[in-house]
């Protein structure tokens, strides 16, 4: 049995080619490995969803799913949603806008959850969202700003 | 209102880091040739420690340490914020679920956890526990704590941490038309900010380095020096922003352990908690109070008479105060002619309990909410008319001896059953409940702020206050904001280094805005009398014909801009202005809580819902929250905290609760068997909204704002629960279970 595998993948638009040990998930490989720290680490069970990154266009717990299998794939995390030179892009935006971050620990996880749900319909209703971001915990409890800042960013995107 | 200055719903600074990753907490930190620590625990509550065997574990590749109680000084080191009684790790007996007894640091996570599961604790499990409040007063309970620790304590040998009595008039010579007595219960929930507590320590120099996810890093920099014994300025304590605390991160837990373990590996250490861990480092108490109010036929009160019984845990943190300061504010906003409290917190092999969002207040207003409201059905009175009947008015001193009731609390009662629709036809299968909670603003204070003017006209202000969520970053800079007039964002607040920033007392109680941001204010002014010596100067004019406002500065003929004045004053060397604050708020020994509180957080909560008849399960189709705030510095910040604490005040009365075995261990450790509301569990309508007429003692008349929307959650709730179904249940959380099993019983 090997300890380590090595695995090719792009995050953020960068290709790269990581050694990881297999039992390693791909919350760890991003935050110990590749130094993305924005993911952020909770329950460790898939409950909260604050390591929720997008895998090849999907919402992921990315403390539920090995390093080993995005070998190939796409991964988007927080770090990736701005432009380069920093601009923010509408759904971050608007989230500063509606006042969602409070602590602000659960945020990368919701922004992802949220653009995954804007990504596959740009037009959510209000239970679309609070159905999209459901398994995002936030105990600062900032859903209505959350909630607001997705409609608007989905308004904004719509102009 | 748009802008920068006092009043604008400005973005939250910070908030930029916040929705790029960029933020950095604690677990965002690495230090160089950093070893990683993992507890070693027991899966029980109480046992008897025989020996600890660490061969297996130091086989593990990479470990460096196995920390056990025998490799700290004799006696152990103990510590806590009201008594010393928290040892470094469990000495001889486990007291709790989950208490660390070793702690194994490794080159690597993975070598540290394999290695503290291969730790081998030979112990006998202590059966008979003190698992709740009746099992805890009864004489043939083990002691929890060793009376050792307590000398000249009149209750050691008992699990009485202390009795307190407070109140005013005499209960028993009253003659009521009507006496309602009930108890209450309220459970064990647990704080569950989203980030893990996280500790880290490092050797620095002669001194060492601690960083934690603290909420008063001043406190855990004094805690450390006394345990090392060392000088306050060689314990340099770093506090990054907590990502949620709620109370919960207030005082010092594992931060000597990982103190001791840098200084015995000459390693920088980590530990960052698992969630689960968490759940076992921190709660709400639980309680049970017995109330029995008098009241005249007209809905007079008569009086107020609590049995209180906090279960505090197995260690006391900061769980006496909550007793005390919760208890002593038990008979509410209300005129009462006399109060009797009796309060008691005691000791349980149960995980510590400390600070929580409220502070003990949420639980006694369950229990005296509830009480008022069988009172009013008893005589046919309405729940919101009995309120208003006996509510304080504004400048009445309605517990003798304190800060007479500082708000139009009226208008927020007045406002919450107005946006309810108080008066208009109840739906059918619908119930309404209006619930007031008041809690005490700080007692005592001291704050320190330092502002710099840099040569640019940007400015830099210093504060001790940790930022958490309430948004205390973009409320001091909105203050300096509007008094240099220099926008947001050409202004930082710096925080969270303990040999850069000025001391803080703490961040609780909701403390901020009105004691540090008065020293950032007083920072500013003492900048603004700079600049008018400076003006007077430039103008060859006298002092006393300069004025300076709003980041304004007037002269006879003439105004300038704050920055303009300084950029010519300062010359070519350039060069900045810094102005210091203090606010300050001292000990009144005479008062009970040893000072009168500083500020009240009145709250009206109203709600309206619907219980499924086939589940039990609640439905809240209106939650109303109005607070009285004096003044909302930023209204979306105002508003973010306040429906906050009323989602969070939804949590403890509809779903959460710990879940004990019978031998005291936490059946529902972290997320999956515990819940928290969810977006899928928010009220159908949910507003929040803020009584302001600028009466606080604050900058601008604030008072404190993050607490009040909690408080009055569950009998509010509860209420209307009775008013829909006709059951009466005295005990939270009002899970469908709970209501179900109520429903049938009945039938």
């Amino acid at each position: 049995m090997r300890d380590t595998l090595s695995i090719e993948v792009k995050v953020n638009g960068i290709d790269r080619s990581i050694e990881v040990p297999v039992h390693h998930t791909l919350l760890d490989v991003l935050r110990e490995e590749v130094g993305l720290t924005g993911t952020k680490e909770c329950c460790v069970v898939g409950e909260c969803g604050a390591c929720t990154v997008i895998v090849d266009g999907r919402p992921i717990n990315s403390c539920l799913m090995l390093a080993v299998e995005v070998d190939g794939a796409e991964v988007t995390t927080v770090e990736g949603l701005a432009a380069e030179d920093g601009r923010l892009n509408p759904l971050q935006e608007a989230f500063l806008d509606k006042g969602a971050p409070q602590c602000g620990f659960c945020i990368p996880g919701q922004l992802m959850s949220a653009q995954a749900l804007l990504d596959k319909k740009p037009n959510p209703t209000v239970d679309d969202v609070h159905e999209g971001l459901a398994g995002n915990l936030c105990r600062c409890a900032g859903y209505q700003q959350i909630t607001a800042a997705v409609l608007a960013a989905a308004e904004v995107e719509r102009q | 209102m748009s802008g920068d200055g006092v009043g604008a719903s400005a973005r939250r600074v910070g908030g930029y880091g916040r929705v790029t990753g960029h933020q950095e907490y604690l677990a965002d930190i690495t230090l160089t040739d950093m070893l990683h620590v993992k507890l070693v625990t027991l899966d029980c509550a109480r046992a008897r420690i025989i020996s600890i065997d660490k061969t297996a574990a130091e086989q593990v590749s990479g470990v460096r340490l196995i920390m056990t109680a025998e490799d700290l000084p004799h006696p152990m080191p103990r510590f806590g914020p009201q008594f010393q009684d928290r040892p470094v790790l469990a000495t001889g007996e486990t007291k709790y679920h989950g208490e660390p007894i070793a702690a194994v640091a490794a080159e690597t996570k993975d070598a540290a956890e394999a290695a503290a599961k291969l730790v081998r604790v030979d112990h006998e499990v202590l059966v008979d526990g003190v698992f709740s409040v009746s099992r805890a007063l009864d004489p043939t309970a083990p002691l929890v704590q060793d009376p050792d620790l307590r000398p000249d304590d009149p209750l050691a040998n008992t699990n009485i941490l202390r009795e307190h009595h407070f109140g005013w008039g005499d209960v028993d010579s009253q003659e009521a038309d009507l006496v309602v007595e009930n108890t209450y219960e309220f459970p064990m929930v647990t704080h569950f900010a989203i980030e893990p507590h996280g500790f880290m320590a490092a050797p620095d120099g002669d001194g060492i380095a601690i960083w934690s996810t603290i909420q008063h890093p001043y406190l855990l920099q004094k805690t450390i020096a006394k345990l090392l014994d060392l000088p306050l300025a060689k314990v340099r304590v770093f506090a990054p922003d907590p990502g949620g605390a709620f109370g919960g991160k207030q005082n010092p837990k594992l931060e000597p352990l990982v103190a001791y373990m840098s200084l015995r590996t000459g390693r920088p250490v980590r530990l960052i908690l698992t969630l689960d861990e968490t759940f076992q480092a921190v709660r709400r108490a639980s309680t049970e109070i017995r109330v029995r109010t008098g009241l005249n036929s007209d809905g007079t009160l008569v009086f107020e008479d609590f049995e209180s019984n906090f279960l505090i845990g197995a260690y006391v943190d900061i769980a006496d105060r909550v007793v005390t300061k919760g208890n002593y504010l038990a008979a509410g906003p209300y005129r009462v002619p006399a109060v009797r409290i009796i309060a008691r917190g005691i000791l349980s092999h149960t995980t510590p309990s400390t600070a929580f969002r409220g502070f003990g207040i949420p639980q006694v207003t369950w229990a005296r909410e509830s009480n008022l409201d069988e009172g009013a059905r008893a005589l046919g009175i309405d729940r919101l008319e009995i309120r208003l009947r006996n509510l304080a008015e504004q400048g009445e001193e309605f517990v003798p001896g304190d800060t007479p009731a500082d708000g139009d609390w009226q208008q927020a009662v007045r406002r919450a059953a107005e946006l309810l629709g108080w008066d208009e036809p109840l739906p059918a299968g619908r119930g309404r409940g209006i619930a007031l909670g008041l809690k005490s603003g700080p007692t005592t204070g001291l704050s320190y702020s330092t502002v710099r003017l840099l040569g640019d006209g940007s400015v830099l202000i210093y504060s001790g206050t940790s930022d958490m969520g309430q948004g205390a970053r973009t409320v001091f800079a909105q203050i300096a904001s509007q008094e240099l007039g220099v926008p947001l964002d050409r202004i930082s607040v710096i925080m969270g280094d303990s040999t850069v920033v000025p001391y803080d007392q703490q961040t609780s109680a909701s403390r901020s805005s009105v004691l540090m941001g008065t020293a950032v204010l007083r920072a500013c002014q003492d900048i603004q009398a700079k600049v008018r010596t400076m003006a007077a100067r430039l103008d060859g004019v006298d002092e006393s014909e300069v004025s300076v406002e709003k980041g304004m500065v007037y002269l006879p003929g003439r105004e300038a801009t704050v920055t303009e004045t300084l950029v010519t004053g300062l010359g070519p060397l350039g060069g900045e202005l810094v102005g210091n604050g203090e606010m300050r708020k001292d000990k009144d020994l005479e008062h009970p809580l040893g000072g009168s509180a500083l500020f009240f957080e009145f709250n009206a909560t109203a709600v309206e819902l619907e219980v499924d008849p086939g589940t039990g399960e609640i439905t809240i189709t209106k939650h109303m929250t109005v607070s009285d705030v004096g003044l909302a510095m930023n209204p979306l910040q105002v508003t973010g905290q306040d429906e906050g604490a009323a989602i969070m005040g939804l949590g403890h009365t509809l779903m959460e609760h710990y879940i004990f075995d019978e031998e005291g261990r936490i059946r529902n450790l972290g997320a999956i068997d515990y819940r928290i509301p969810t977006s899928l569990d928010l009220p159908l309508e949910l507003r929040s909204d803020s009584i302001e007429n600028a009466d606080g003692p604050g900058p601008y008349g604030v008072k404190g704002i993050s607490e009040g929307a909690l408080l009055a959650v569950s009998p509010a709730v509860g209420s209307a629960v009775t008013e829909a179904t006709g059951l009466i249940i005295r005990d939270l959380p009002l899970t469908p279970q709970r209501v179900w099993e109520a429903m049938m019983e009945r039938v």
